[in-house]
């Protein structure tokens, strides 16, 4: 069964195309509207991401299709200790397709194993989120028209941060990329991400300085500064202010920047960005949601 | 080879010096019956010094644990005082119930009866990676 747990588990013309029908989704949102019909799309979340889960749901009642679904907090037979494994069969015989979010990583892995209906990651730990990676690269081609040429920054927590690997690992498959590592020392981007990107052969740096990388940038990604990442509260308290987008560090930036925020946002991103034309994050969210309308479709081999 | 003191057996010889220990552990060697011997530091045209491992019996050896542990021991199998066969091994492309993962938010933590599988990503730094949460296997 077709299942999409990694962002690797789509080839580049299958992107391409879920891309492609995400567009024809905005333009044409009526010939999409019953594509779904009678078929059920189940969520399972293990733990809460209410974002996540009501853009999925969201996604499958725009195609005509219906939802079931789990309270977000807890479900019941997995606090009575039943495997991943059983609950994915039970619910394969209930629905036609499977949204499950997971806190341990790799659990959606077995679940696909397992599962009868084919399965989509929502996010296990600190692993994948294949379809928020989706959204972003989604988000890019539509306001950069293009997905290739682009000086990207990457800036945050490059380190723990998900989204900017699975994203890093999306946007190589496209060519002649710039990608500019923004973050300080002790959230420096691991040492696979690093081999793959010189494995690539792409051009690529690294700066703690988001107001030199600036003026380069086409596309912003942002990313939080956990305080709990850092060894002290001086370390913290000296980068977080550095690592905050706000109105002024945007003076140099170019006139059609892009600036993408997986969200939810604590501070990174000051208020008063929001209103600025190049601010995306919210844009990227309705990206998403049209992303997912395609990979539910492909998935369920609709399209 | 020196098969002394094997009559049906298995010699495992080319042991990197120093690693017969861990071949014996993870064998699980020490649940045998029959005599095994363990020689270390033996003279070698090849490598210097090795160790050999000497069972006394034709057991079952897992093939994958041997090639994950080190992929230029040999297998020399023994019938009737003779040298039966000989086998080179390769590192495996997977492991299962060999290495356990040391996430603690791996999913292996907590789902029941979930084997331990690891897989080859890199042959020449003999590097392995989880299934399920593409964590990078411990070494030995
Ligand atoms: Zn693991």
């Amino acid at each position: 069964m077709r299942s999409v747990v990694s962002i690797l588990d789509l080839s580049t013309s299958e992107i391409n195309e879920l891309m492609n029908v995400a567009d024809d989704i905005e333009r044409n949102p009526e010939f999409y509207r019953s594509k779904c019909k009678h078929k059920i799309l189940a969520t399972i979340f293990y733990e809460p991401s209410t974002r996540t889960r009501l853009s999925f749901e969201s996604a499958m009642l725009s195609l005509g299709g219906s939802v079931i679904s789990t309270p977000d907090s807890k479900i019941s037979s997995a606090a009575k200790g039943e495997s991943i494994s059983d609950t994915v069969r039970v619910i394969s015989n209930y629905a036609d397709i499977i949204v499950m979010r997971h806190p341990k990583e790799g659990a959606p892995v077995v679940a696909a194993m397992k599962a009868t209906v084919p399965l989509i990651n929502a996010g296990d730990g600190g692993h994948f989120h294949p379809t928020q990676t989706l959204a972003d690269i989604l988000t890019i081609r539509r306001t950069k028209k293009t997905l290739s040429g682009l000086t990207i920054g990457l800036c945050g927590d490059l380190m723990f941060g998900r989204t900017v690997h699975s994203l890093i690992e999306a946007m190589l498959r496209y060519p002649d990329n710039k990608y500019i590592m923004i973050s300080p020392n002790e959230l420096k981007l691991p040492e696979y991400m690093r081999e793959a990107l010189d494995k690539a052969g792409v051009s690529w740096r690294e700066t703690e300085s988001l107001e030199t990388a600036m003026p380069e940038l086409d596309v912003l990604y942002m990313t939080r500064v956990q305080k709990e990442r850092f060894f002290n509260e001086e370390d913290y308290v000296r980068l977080k202010d550095v690592y905050i987008l706000d109105r002024d560090k945007l003076k140099t930036a170019k006139s059609d920047l892009a600036i993408l925020h997986p969200l939810p946002r604590v501070n990174e991103i000051s208020v008063a960005v929001d209103d600025d034309p190049r601010a995306q994050y919210f844009y990227q969210t309705l990206c998403g949601k049209q992303m997912r309308m395609a990979l539910i479709m492909l998935l369920l081999g609709i399209i | 080879m020196n098969i002394d003191g094997v009559n049906n057996g298995i010699v495992l010889d080319h042991i990197k010096a120093g690693e017969s220990m861990l071949v014996y552990d993870y064998l699980k060697l020490g649940r045998l019956k029959c005599c095994v011997a363990i020689i270390q530091n033996c003279q070698s045209k090849k490598m210097g010094l090795k160790d050999i491992v000497k069972i006394d019996e034709l057991i079952d050896i897992d093939l994958d644990v041997l090639g994950y542990i080190d992929p230029h021991i040999t297998v020399n199998y023994v019938k009737d005082g003779k040298l039966l066969k000989k086998r080179h091994l390769a590192l495996p492309e997977t492991l299962t119930n060999v290495i356990k993962c040391k996430n603690p938010r791996c999913i292996t933590s907590t789902e029941q009866e979930l084997p331990h599988v690891f897989k080859l990503i890199d042959r020449e730094k003999q590097i392995y990676r989880c299934a399920y949460c593409d964590v990078v296997g411990d070494n030995k």
